[in-house]
């Protein structure tokens, strides 16, 4: 279970004034999928970047199974087994496709093993494992290695920043069988950042951020028709996106 | 051979023990071995040290390797190694530079290398460059690389320097003659005070020549780098430099590519990129529970890999 204790997180902005991104979040997540969703510049990719400990929280504690994790680098948070898949995967000169399914796995792999990975999220491994992560690959392509390499971790708390950004319509049925499958197979807690009702659909809570508060958090069954009826005023933005 | 040249072996050329096919050993200044095949011919020159290294015509899937092996601090060791590589020849040479300086003299291996390269021929020549040492003894290579392509001939080169070499002033050049290629990769790391120099120099002569230079560095701690890569284009020709370097710490690169285009169809492209590890990299591989200094190492081997 992953608790976030009275977050707020501050930054100056360009005339030094306070700026405040989140304010005073609370919330337990404890459920095997998670969709965060709101509007954009709400806070949800800064929520997800103080779970992962990119960003340090201004006040508040994060507890991860009983343990307070606030004060831990990211690295240390990566071995209690906290995942994060970018929104804009990184490139990177000369590291292969395999190279970094083996550094997400722990170990090396044999061709075939790392191969099973990208088969899951719909890329046809053997063209794949041998190429560079660089500007060869597409946007859609890197985002699905960067799924990968979070099932390759297989880590009790992954969370993914908006996966569907930037992934052609075709890729994305592929891809809400790719989650809806990890949803069956994975034995810890999936948050996933997203707009589309079609995520939103196979999670099992809803959380939903606005203007760095928690606007509403519940059981998909409560949330999705408020959501998608007009009812959530905070979420105008989502439902123009709808 | 003791362990420390069988080492430098290893580091330079790959092989633990006496290769397969022609090879020519120099250790410390002297011929340490030699073997000759149907279709490669190694003879030692009488003019002045080095050797001739002699490839038939049509001479298919063969290799030579002659490394060079400094074990002894204080020595100075020059060598003119020619290669004459016969119309049609494909062949992998591999060369190298091993030195263990163990002393606190300066050890120093300059290594003039020319290549007549016939119609047709392919060679792929591999020159890695490796240092070590425990003394305070500098260790120096000056390579330098000449290189003409006839009708048709390809060249790929791959040199490497990542390790110990405490200066080091490298100069390539090569003239192209019609329908000729050449590739040059080049790695290269330099740390602690060393200093690394190359240029490149390339004529594009023939029609329908072609040339990509490519060059991708590390400077780390308060070593310096300066990159010169000369383009011309003579004929109806293509070419491409490009250079990409990372830089740490203290370190110094510099990157002059020049390009010249001297006929109205050469078609020549230089690129150059001097930058330090992107941030956001470093984060992603601890978010693969690396720290940040294991990301560091894993971005540097992979860019230079």
């Amino acid at each position: 279970m992953l608790e976030l204790q009275h977050i707020s997180y501050t930054v100056k902005d360009e005339n030094n004034n306070d700026k405040h991104i989140l304010k005073d979040i609370s919330v337990k997540i404890n459920d095997r999928f998670v969709a965060v969703t709101g509007p954009n510049g709400g806070g949800k990719s800064t929520l997800a970047k103080i779970i992962s400990g990119i960003y340090t929280p201004t006040s508040g504690r994060i507890i991860l199974d009983g343990e307070d994790i606030t004060d831990l680098s990211i690295t240390e948070r990566a071995k209690k087994g906290i995942s994060f898949a970018f929104q804009q995967p990184v490139r990177f000169k000369g590291i292969t496709v395999k190279d970094l399914i083996c550094l997400s796995a722990g170990k090396n792999l044999k061709i075939n093993e790392a191969c099973e990975y990208l088969s899951e999220v719909g890329l046809c491994a053997r063209d794949y494992i041998k190429r560079e992560v660089n500007a060869s690959l597409s946007g859609g392509e890197l985002k699905r290695i960067e799924i990968a390499m979070i099932i390759a971790r297989g880590t009790k708390f992954s969370v993914f920043d908006e996966p569907e950004a930037g992934i052609d319509l075709w890729s994305f049925n592929n891809l809400i069988q790719v989650f809806e499958n990890m949803h069956k197979k994975i034995n810890g807690t999936i948050l996933i950042i997203s707009h589309q009702e079609r995520i939103l659909d196979i999670a099992d809570k809803i959380l939903v951020v606005a203007d760095g508060r928690v606007a509403d958090f519940g059981h998909k069954k409560d949330i999705l028709p408020g959501l998608l009826g007009g009812k959530q005023i905070a979420c105008k933005t989502l439902i123009d996106k709808l | 051979m003791n362990q420390i040249q069988k080492d430098l072996l290893e580091q330079i050329a790959g092989i633990h023990e006496v290769p397969q096919g022609a090879y020519n050993f120099r250790m410390n200044g002297e011929g340490a071995g030699r073997n000759t095949t149907e279709n490669i011919d190694i003879v030692t020159k009488t003019d002045k040290p080095g050797i001739d290294i002699i490839i038939k015509p049509n001479t298919k899937n063969e290799s030579v390797h002659i490394p060079v092996i400094l074990s002894q601090t204080g020595l100075t060791d020059l060598v003119y190694n020619d290669f004459y590589i016969g119309d049609n020849a494909d062949v992998t040479i591999v060369a190298g530079c091993g030195i263990h300086n163990g002393g606190d003299e300066k050890s120093q291996h300059d290594g003039i290398h020319s290549f007549h390269i016939g119609k047709n021929a392919r060679i792929r020549y591999i020159e890695k460059h490796y240092g070590e040492g425990d003394g305070n003894g500098e260790n120096v290579m000056n390579p330098t690389t000449i290189i003409e392509i006839d009708q048709k001939g390809y060249m790929e080169m791959e040199t490497v320097q990542i390790k110990g070499i405490s200066s080091t002033k490298r100069d390539t050049i090569a003239k192209l003659g019609e329908g000729a290629t050449l590739i040059v990769k080049e790695k290269l790391m330099t740390h602690g005070n060393q200093y690394a120099e190359t240029n490149f120099n390339v004529d594009l002569n023939g029609a329908d020549s072609s040339t990509h230079v490519i060059s991708r560095a590390v400077a780390k701690d308060d070593s310096k780098q300066l990159f010169v890569s000369k383009i011309n284009g003579n004929n109806r020709c293509n070419g491409h430099t490009e250079c990409d370097a990372i830089i740490m710490d203290n370190a110094v690169v510099q990157a002059i590519p020049e390009i010249t285009a001297a006929n109205v169809d050469a078609s020549l492209i230089h690129e150059a990129a001097i930058g330090k590890i992107a941030g956001e990299q470093i984060i992603k591989l601890m978010t693969l529970g690396l720290s940040e200094k294991e990301a560091e190492e894993q971005i540097v081997s992979g860019f230079l890999k």
